[in-house]
């Protein structure tokens, strides 16, 4: 095992929460005439995200977006090029127990459906629980109290922190999925979608904790999103992502209010906002 | 028909709707809760609201498509026609000719199993004997009006073959090639990217407006709603809260929910210091109090709001559903 920290290029420095080179998926698809065809699904994809900083990937359906943040978290094995959380290499999948487990303790991820990503049969606090028990070096009395700070911070009672997730509205369930998220004190969070298939008052709730959070506690968010809105909301900077390519990136203030790119433009012109005729 | 007639009996008049579902036991629980609404013939017609606010409930109401052992009271007519007292062969017309639904999910709502000109022609065969050549044809023209390039060959293939936004369309002109009266639209764009959805929200402003038909669009964006509508109602808990002209809205929402469901979107121009967050989560109909349902969320309540029903009343020409309106709509008058 190399505890060490592998430089991943020039671009990418420590200072980086997450530093992706070139990073490249190619998947292996049927082509309809029984035989297979190759489909490159991210291509060469460069970004970095600062130490607290806020990315948001945004792209419409095949973009390529969820696919970067499964290579990510591990999830999907790259084909090319690289990627660095907190500068330590983790373009190769970790080998061993202790590598995956520090990986884990980088970067955590939120998914759009928390009902899926929950286990039915586990009690909000006992899924946090678990995550605590298996990071943290904790006394029982630490993690207690660790537990019941997560629970605060997510803005879920005791009540709701004892219900499994059947019994909890689909807002309470993503809040479980973060605080689970957060208990591994990952410096990095991805969240894909985190906040599409909510209710419109109970996405705001969200966002406005996902800000407060960051805001407390310095951690970087990767946001994976199809809404131009909710990005500029969270996000410092932005990166339009079509058919696996990287349209253009910045700041959300300059792309979003000065698109250099065609696409950029369409896809903000599609936006309904008050006057927009379809 | 004369266009007398046309202008004088409104296309769907729903007063005073009332369901419930079969609940566990001897507690029916109700889902919608006195709703009335008018359409007139070729008018768009929005509803908005959130999980559990009745939108979806109303229009399956109007195409009698309710869950079994639910109970209806009040009355939906149809071109003047009570929609519950329908025959089964009338009923069978009324969804053939009168009203065509499009729901959320097309790939949920398409036989996966048979081709795409099949799906399209089957009722035009088989309700109204057109010969299959010239259902066919007839297919291909209705799909290229709906943008779908190379018609013919889109006949040919299957559902899985197809993307969400093109299966869609198809969804689109299955309702188009029935000829209905009104289009019963929910979510219909909500699974699509937002570039698809302007095309097909598009599409269907114009055969709306091309064709006269009437439309229901049921949305939980405000905003698209208000593109595509000329009037919006804005629902919560099984009731209309505000009713309201789309290009009024903005400038006029009075409802304290209304103004929350524009306070709470995050805006693509600018990034609020902090979203004006409504506390709580969406509440049904079955979960409301005796008196004004969004009581327990709203930051103007007070004593008569817990306990006294409001009623839909005129303000500030449109419809809102709050004891409060006058004075909180003075109070930011005067902030």
């Amino acid at each position: 095992m190399t505890a060490q920290a592998t430089t991943v290029s020039a671009s990418s420095t420590t200072d980086c929460a997450v530093a992706v080179t070139n990073l490249t998926k190619v998947f292996r698809v049927p082509d309809g005439k029984g035989g297979r065809t190759r489909h490159t699904a991210v291509d060469a994809v460069s970004f970095t995200v600062e130490a607290g900083g806020s990315l948001g990937i945004v792209g419409e359906s095949g973009s390529g977006k969820t696919t970067i943040a499964r290579m990510l978290v591990g999830l999907e094995r790259a084909t090319g090029g690289e990627m660095a959380v907190l500068g330590r290499d983790r373009s190769a999948p970790a080998r061993r127990s202790a590598e995956r487990n520090r990986r884990a303790q980088e970067l955590q991820i939120v998914f759009q459906d928390p009902y899926t990503s929950l286990d039915p049969a586990q009690s909000a606090r006992a899924a946090v629980d678990e995550v605590l028990r298996h990071h943290g070096r904790f006394s029982a009395e630490q993690r207690a109290a660790r537990l019941t700070e997560l629970m605060d911070q997510v803005g879920l009672t005791d009540r709701q922190a004892r219900a499994r997730p059947r019994d909890l509205s689909g807002g309470q369930r993503q809040r479980v999925a973060i605080a689970r998220a957060l208990a591994a004190d990952p410096k990095v969070l991805i969240l894909d979608e985190a906040v599409s298939a909510l209710d419109v008052s109970i996405q705001a709730q969200i966002l406005n904790l996902l800000a407060d959070i960051r805001a407390a506690t310095g951690i970087a968010y990767l946001l994976i999103s199809h809404d131009l809105a909710v990005v500029r909301q969270l996000c410092d900077t932005v990166l339009v992502l079509r058919r696996g390519k990287v349209v253009e990136q910045g700041t959300c203030d300059s792309v979003l209010d000065a698109p250099a790119e065609e696409y950029t433009r369409a896809l903000r012109a599609a936006v309904p906002v008050p006057g927009w005729r379809p | 028909m004369t266009t007398n007639a046309a202008t004088t009996t409104p296309l769907l008049e729903i007063s005073n709707l009332t369901v419930h579902l079969a609940g566990g036991g001897d507690n029916p629980k109700p889902v919608l809760d006195g709703i009335d609404l008018t359409l007139a013939p070729g008018e768009s017609l929005g509803l908005v609201g959130e999980s559990g606010s009745g939108k979806s409930m109303t229009v399956r109401a109007v195409s009698r498509l309710l869950p079994n052992g639910a109970s209806l009271d009040g009355a939906i007519r149809f071109d003047g026609r009570d929609v519950a007292a329908m025959s089964a062969a009338a009923l069978r017309e009324y969804r053939d000719t009168g009203v065509g639904m499009i729901f959320q999910d097309p790939r949920a709502h398409i036989n996966p199993t048979r081709r795409i000109g099949a799906f399209l022609t089957e009722a035009l065969v088989r309700n109204r004997a057109v010969p299959r050549r010239t259902a066919r044809d007839r297919a291909a023209a209705v799909l290229a009006e709906v943008g779908i390039d190379d018609p013919d060959r889109r006949l040919r293939q299957y559902p899985h073959e197809l993307s969400g936004g093109m299966l869609q369309r198809v969804m689109i002109a299955s309702v188009l090639l029935a000829e209905p009266r009104l289009i019963l639209a929910d979510e219909p764009t909500t699974a699509l990217d937002v570039t698809i959805q302007a095309e097909v929200v598009g599409i269907l402003d114009r055969l709306r407006r091309e064709r006269g038909l009437g439309m229901v669009f049921i949305t939980h964006d405000l905003d698209l709603a208000l593109a595509v509508c000329g009037r919006v109602a804005v629902m919560y808990a099984g009731r209309i809260v505000e009713f309201r002209e789309a290009d009024d809205l903005h400038r006029r929402a009075a409802h304290p929910y209304t103004l929350g469901l524009l306070g709470s979107r995050p805006s693509i121009d600018a990034r609020a210091e902090r979203l004006n967050a409504i506390p709580g989560r969406p509440r049904s109909a079955f979960e409301a109090g005796p008196g004004c349902a969004f009581a327990d969320r709203c930051a103007h309540v007070r004593t008569v709001c817990h306990e006294v029903r409001p009623e839909l009343e005129p303000f500030d020409d449109g419809l809102v559903r709050c004891h409060r309106v006058a004075e909180i709509t003075r109070q930011e008058a005067t902030v």
